[in-house]
């Protein structure tokens, strides 16, 4: 597999949020405002690589020889929430400057479908090692795009001069539409 | 068997990252105050920012390393700063004056005359860079509702006139709408003060003063010849009222041609 054509198919073409519906709560939840949304991206890029990693090699070397594939979601599930409370906990401690910056977001992204998501994405695309990295990261930074558009776009809004009826959730619904709609562009130059 | 491998790997991973986890918690602990989560409990929650820092945690973390002032959070005034002093074991500090927001104006809509048309952006700040705002007069409320928008008391309101009112029980103080205010129409006074007031913000001559709003102050002076107190005083054509001095007899209310001193407590 072509490693670019996977960068753009898991940042444009796919992308998590617009095209397959994962993460759609931090997409809503933390796209008010763009510095929140990049903070959030970050933290999202890093723990999707960390968690790609981790669960790639206990899906390959601990439940597939042993025929407990059906394990993976409870598996990646125990996996995840560990490895992030390890990362915070450590960081924490080495470097608190990173761990203000990433903030509330880290814990936050343990219960993110995204994560899990894109961890059982990878096996089931039978990704090796170095694919599933690149996938992994490339979705986060798609995902970041989708926040950074969105949060862009709602910075705007909350100056613009919207109908009473639909201020709030509604008009943010129906941009979060427009967008995924824009995206739609993209799903039909290539596939994976 | 299977069942065996499944218990085995998926207890052996459960057992691995506990492992992990509480070797790390050991190895990377890091030493908190428990003082800063004590106060922050204390502080009224509302990180509404008044004393400087983004929010009570960051304020209750300063406090205790003893970079902020005991009686910096506005909001939970006396009350709070007592406790934070016992928890820190310090002898209190702050003076027990509660303070309130109050709008130094009574130009309405239909009272203050608008120079233009403004169909911009719904921000006093926003509307303050189209020539400086669109009422003819340069010190009045422009009655967009930016004090309205940042309160984080829900003390304010718009009242129908265009002009915001301050709900006085629920307001704390804290001054983020002074702050947030273009023009400054809103100053932070004593909470329980009684007397007379001139709710103007007017530094402009009478002349101009007349020509903008019905009810601004022309500064004639006639209040200030009319005060058995001398409470009051015209600076920048602007008359002032010390409450220290004004024992509310309500001659200046009589002697004002404008009929704009008010009774601090009637109004909003």
């Amino acid at each position: 597999m072509n490693l670019l054509a996977i960068i753009f198919v898991a940042i444009l073409a796919n992308n998590i949020v617009f095209n397959q519906f994962l993460g759609i709560c931090p997409y809503l939840g933390v796209s008010k405002r763009v510095e929140t949304s990049l903070g959030m991206g970050i933290a999202v890029i890093f723990v999707m690589a960390l968690s790609a990693i981790v669960t790639w090699i206990v899906y390959n070397y601990l439940l597939f020889p042993y025929d407990l594939g059906y394990l993976r979601t409870i598996a990646f599930i125990l996996v995840i929430a560990g490895l992030v409370q390890l990362v915070e906990t450590i960081l924490k401690k080495t470097n608190p400057t990173l761990f203000r910056a990433l903030g509330i977001y880290l814990p936050l992204i343990t219960t993110n479908c995204t994560i899990l998501g894109v961890a059982i994405l990878n096996i089931q695309a039978e990704h090796n090692i170095i694919e599933t990295v690149v996938y992994s990261i490339s979705v986060a930074i798609g995902f970041t795009l989708a926040l950074i558009i969105m949060a862009g776009i709602r910075e705007r809004l909350d100056l613009a001069n919207v109908s009473g009826y639909l201020r709030g959730a509604a008009v943010s619904l129906v941009t979060a539409g427009i967008l995924s709609l824009a995206f739609m562009g993209f799903s039909g130059m290539m596939t994976l | 068997m299977n069942i065996v491998y499944a218990l085995v790997v998926l207890g052996g991973l459960g057992l691995v990252f506990g492992g992990l986890l509480s070797y790390a918690a050991l190895q990377f602990a890091v030493e908190e105050d428990e003082r800063v989560e004590t106060i922050a409990d204390l502080l009224p929650g509302a990180n509404c920012g008044a004393c400087g820092y983004p929010g009570c945690i960051n304020f209750a973390e300063k406090v205790v390393a003893g970079d902020a002032p005991v009686d910096s959070c506005i909001p939970g005034g006396k009350a709070v700063s007592d406790r934070v002093c016992e928890v820190l074991g310090l002898a209190a500090v702050a003076s027990d004056v509660k303070k309130i927001a109050q709008v130094y104006c009574l130009g309405t809509k239909d009272v203050a005359a608008d120079k233009f048309e403004y169909q911009g952006v719904p921000d006093c700040k926003a509307a303050m860079m189209y020539s400086d705002g669109f009422k003819v007069c340069k010190y009045g409320c422009l009655g967009l509702g930016t004090c309205v928008e940042v309160c984080p008391f829900d003390a304010m309101y718009m009242g129908e006139n265009g002009l915001p009112v301050i709900d006085k029980e629920r307001c704390t103080g804290c001054g983020i709408c002074a702050k947030a205010c273009p023009r400054a129409v809103i100053r932070i006074v004593e909470a329980d003060r009684r007397g007379k007031v001139v709710p103007c913000n007017s530094k402009d001559r009478g002349k101009a003063t007349r020509e903008a709003c019905e009810v601004g102050c022309i500064g004639c002076k006639a209040c200030v010849k009319a005060c058995p107190q001398e409470a009051i005083v015209v600076e920048d054509f602007l008359a002032g009222i010390d409450s220290a001095k004004c024992d509310d007899c309500g001659e200046c209310i009589e002697a004002c041609k404008r009929n704009i001193i008010k009774d601090v407590v009637k109004i909003a």
